[in-house]
Order: C-alpha cells, then sequence, then structure tokens
C-alpha cells in the first residue's frame, strides 16, 4: 500500500488512540491535538524514504510526543503547572503498547464525558475528540451552529485544564456513577443520529455509526452488563433502519415495518451483545431495554410479538426506574396485551405527571388508543394535541396521517 | 491545587430546625473539618452568619454605596466555605462529598485563581 492511502487509513483507525496517549502524555490537549498532526505530516514526508516502521502506532505517539515537547520547550514562557506534569526524558518503547493505548482511550472517554461539564459539552467533547469528527461534523450532526459547537469545545478544554479534570478512569464506587455518564453520552449520540430532534431527516446515519463503534470500543475496554446491554440496545434499534422511513422520509411505524427489511447481522450482534451482558452482574436499564427490543427483533411478524414478555420486562425496567416516561411505555404494552381500554385507564393515571404534560409521545400513544377503541372524537383532540407539540417534521407527517384517516 | 468548597443552604431549612439537629449539624461540620485536617487537605473555611447579617457594598464614581442582604437574592444562601488542597478535581469533588451540608443544600467546587506576582 502506498504510504498516502496507508495513512489516511492510519488516521481513521488509529489517530484516537495515538490522540488519547498524547494526551497524557503531554497533559494538554490541544497540545496534543496538534503534536499529532506534525507526526502524521512527519509520517508522510519520511515513510516513502525511510520506509514504514514495524509499529506505525507507537511511532506516530513517539513521534508526536517529541514535536509536543518541542513544542513545549519553543514556548519559554509554558505555565509551570504544564513543566510540573511532563517527563521530557526517554519513555521506553512499552510505554505505548496496547493495553497503556487501551487505557489512554478509557481515559479520554471518561474526561470528555465528565459530569462537571455540561451535557451538550460532553456529547460534543466525546464527538470531536472520541470519533474525531471535524468541528462541522459535529455541528451539522448535533444541529448547532459550528461557531456554538467549536466555543464550547475551547471552553471544555478550558475547564478540563484549569479545573484539574484528571485524566483518568474512575475506580470503585466512583466507576458505577461515571460509567453511566459516559453510557448516557454514548446514547444521547445515537438518539441524536436515529432521530434529530427537530428538522426534516429522521436518521442522520453516521451519528448513530459513531455511537454503535463508540459502543463497541467500550465493551472491549470495560466488558460490563451495562455497557453490553447499551451496545446491544443501539444494535437492535439501528437493526430497523431500513425499514423505518419510506424514500419520501415518511415514518413507518414498528407495526407496519417490512421486517425483511431489518438487519439481520445487526440483530445476530445485538441479541449476543444481549445474552453477554446477561450473563454478567447487575444488568440494569439498558440491558432490560435492549431485551424488550430483543423481543421485538424475534417475532417474525407484529401479531407473533410476545407481549406478555415485553410487559413483565417493563415491570423490571419500571422498579429499576419509576419514571413517567417509562410508565407510558409500559402502558402502551399492557394495552398490546389487555386491549386499548386496558391501557387507557393506566395512561388516565399519568395524566398529571408534568413530563409527560408536554411530551408529545404521550398524546400521541392516548390518540392511538383512543382511536383503536373507537373514541374517534377524543382521538381527534389527542392528535390535535400531539402535532402541536412534535418538533419533528416526520413525525408531525405520520400524526397528521392519522389524524386524517380518522376524518375520512 | 486548591479548591475552594462554597457551602449553600437554604436558611429556611436551619431556622425551622430544632435546637438538637442545629447541634447536630454544628458538630459534624466540626468532625468534617477535624478529618480533613487529619487527611492534609484543609486549608482554612469558615462558617458564615445568615444573609440577614450581611451588608453589600459597591464603589462607584468614588463614592461608597452600602446596602444591607446579599448581592442577589437566590434560593440558597452562602453559609460557609473550605479551602480544600486536593490533587484534582475528582479528588475534591470526592473531599466536597463529605461536607455535612451536602445532604442539605449545595457545595459548589471551584479552582482557585492564582493571581500574577506583583509588576515590578
Amino acid at each position: 500500500m502506498p504510504v498516502p492511502s496507508l495513512l489516511d487509513n492510519l488516521y481513521r483507525t488509529r489517530s484516537r488512540r495515538v490522540l488519547a496517549t498524547l494526551i497524557r502524555l503531554l497533559g494538554d490537549f490541544e497540545l496534543a491535538e496538534e503534536s499529532m498532526q506534525e507526526a502524521f505530516a512527519a509520517a508522510l514526508q519520511q515513510w516513502p524514504a525511510q520506509g514504514i516502521p514495524d509499529n506505525p502506532t507507537a511511532w506516530l505517539i513517539s513521534t508526536g510526543r517529541h514535536k509536543g515537547i518541542d513544542q513545549i520547550r519553543r514556548r519559554q514562557t509554558a505555565n509551570q503547572h504544564m513543566q510540573q506534569q511532563i517527563e521530557l526524558g526517554e519513555i521506553p518503547a512499552h510505554a505505548f503498547d496496547d493495553s497503556s493505548v487501551d487505557d489512554d482511550q478509557l481515559r479520554l472517554i471518561f474526561t470528555c464525558c465528565h459530569p462537571s461539564l455540561a451535557i451538550e459539552t460532553r456529547l460534543a467533547l466525546t464527538l470531536r475528540e472520541m470519533c474525531g469528527l471535524t468541528t462541522e461534523q459535529v455541528a451539522r450532526g448535533l444541529l448547532q451552529q459550528p461557531a456554538t459547537v467549536a466555543q464550547r469545545i475551547v471552553r471544555a478544554k478550558r475547564k478540563i485544564r484549569d479545573a484539574a479534570i484528571p485524566y483518568e478512569v474512575p475506580e470503585g464506587k466512583a466507576l458505577a456513577e461515571r460509567l453511566h455518564s459516559v453510557l448516557r453520552v454514548v446514547y444521547l449520540v445515537f438518539n441524536e443520529g436515529y432521530s434529530s430532534s427537530e428538522g426534516q431527516a429522521v436518521t442522520n446515519v453516521s451519528l448513530a455509526d459513531e455511537a454503535i463503534r463508540l459502543g463497541r470500543l467500550l465493551s472491549s475496554l470495560l466488558p460490563q452488563a451495562e455497557v453490553y446491554g447499551l451496545l446491544a440496545l443501539m444494535l437492535l434499534q439501528d437493526s430497523r433502519r431500513a425499514a423505518r422511513q419510506c424514500p419520501d422520509g415518511d415514518l413507518i411505524t414498528l407495526e407496519q415495518q417490512d421486517r425483511s427489511l431489518w438487519d439481520r447481522r445487526k440483530i445476530q450482534e445485538g441479541l449476543h451483545c444481549l445474552d453477554t451482558a446477561m450473563q454478567l452482574p447487575h444488568p440494569r436499564l439498558y440491558s432490560v431495554q435492549a431485551a424488550i427490543a430483543a423481543e421485538h427483533a424475534r417475532a417474525a411478524s407484529a401479531g407473533e410479538t410476545d407481549w406478555h414478555e415485553i410487559v413483565e420486562l417493563y415491570d423490571v425496567l419500571i422498579r429499576l426506574d419509576p419514571s413517567p416516561v417509562i410508565a407510558l411505555n409500559r402502558a402502551v404494552a399492557v394495552a398490546m396485551r389487555d386491549g386499548p381500554e386496558v391501557g387507557l385507564t393506566l395512561l388516565a393515571q399519568l395524566a398529571n405527571a408534568p413530563e409527560l404534560r408536554n411530551y408529545y409521545l404521550y398524546h400521541a400513544a392516548r390518540a392511538d388508543l383512543c382511536r383503536r377503541a373507537g373514541h374517534t372524537n377524543t382521538a381527534r383532540e389527542a392528535y390535535q394535541q400531539a402535532i402541536t407539540l412534535t418538533r419533528q417534521e416526520p413525525e408531525r407527517r405520520l400524526l397528521q396521517r392519522r389524524l386524517s384517516s380518522l376524518q375520512g | 491545587m486548591k479548591y475552594v468548597a462554597l457551602v449553600y443552604l437554604q436558611e429556611s431549612l436551619i431556622n425551622a430546625m430544632s435546637e438538637q439537629e442545629w447541634h447536630d449539624l454544628n458538630q459534624q461540620c466540626v468532625g468534617c473539618v477535624e478529618k480533613l485536617t487529619s487527611q492534609g487537605k484543609y486549608l482554612a473555611g469558615e462558617a458564615l452568619q445568615p444573609t440577614t447579617d450581611a451588608t453589600t457594598i459597591r464603589v462607584r464614581d468614588g463614592e461608597t454605596v452600602v446596602s444591607d442582604g446579599p448581592f442577589a437574592e437566590t434560593k440558597e444562601q452562602l453559609a460557609g466555605f473550605y479551602l480544600l488542597d486536593a490533587r484534582d478535581l475528582n479528588e475534591a469533588l470526592q473531599l466536597a462529598s463529605h461536607i455535612p451540608p451536602a445532604h442539605l443544600g449545595s457545595v459548589e467546587v471551584r479552582p482557585v485563581r492564582e493571581l500574577p506576582p506583583k509588576d515590578s
């Protein structure tokens, strides 16, 4: 392979690892990024003449580190904090072996997802640093202005430095809490990709892919139940990507999707991850949600869905997280098992929950159940309410179609 | 690194406490300071009198304007502070989580900004 394409390939697959280690060695995000770019530029110059090194990743890290140290030396006035942290001497080659580089990737994601950063910042920083997206790409994915994203990232890096957010993987009790924050960010990235909360396109393909890639990486670095549970959940939801939307962008409900379009490979991988999650200690929210998604994936047709099993899984879920949104989903599942009237009784009990009052899915669910129960007038009102509340164009069109079918 | 942990509490909560509860809370704070000191993490700290005893001053155009009460009306009021010596933010947060009023109000952890040296 010619050097430029080899380097392209290395950049895609290895640059995040190189960056993660350089951040640890240089103690500074900005400097690590510059030094990594310089290392790749040096490789492009040197490798054609000198040959490709045995361990290209280690070469890039080592070269990047030297570039970084040169830079620090040039900055005669570099602040004391940095000088204290950096060991300027030689580092033995085994410092760049796979396991230490793996640890650095974990350190990087735990830093990017530190709870002392705002959640929007954690998302942007993770996409930028862990996934290697450009600021433009991050902005497009999150439907924000590039300048806003750039500013968020600059402020985050300043906070990481000035508040001394450590570059480490938390231990003991803190690990579980902090892992939760990491998984939440990964799932938010996925959901941003799966259904961008505003605008026309429902599926922003690349963000869902990035989230799954992060999930796979995390599961190899930190094989815990909820990590596998989240990966399973994302794979199973993503397996329906091709079936979710008509070519014209209209949404197709789970019930009406052409199941032959579901991605069997993703389903297999998802089910496998779910098995792994269930065999590890403490499967919780993500694993149970994945188990629910798996019930849908296993049903050959909508009519064959095992609603008894799904309701039981929702019972487990609601014990783990007694939130109104989960109660809403449980009510819909109960309605599938026991009929719309039973579901409507459950929804009526949730009517006063403040989280649901302006949640379009609550009104959409109520409208669907009223329609199925034959309460046409109430259904019409509820669809109207849901349409007013949704910010997504395809969702609005789906609800509008439902409403029109009532009036027809 | 030095961090200040600013302790915020609803004063109404303190006002509603029985004498025993108030005594216990104070003793917990004394214990917390003792523990932080023995760990070598405690640099300084004080509890504050309530905001009803606060006075705010502003100097504008060379004139000092004095007004009663705290600068901003907030839901929770500043009740005290700790100056901590911690390795990094994670340690500072872990130490701050043991400050007793963290259970009743909130504790804001801020890194200290070193002022530049005096111009020569």
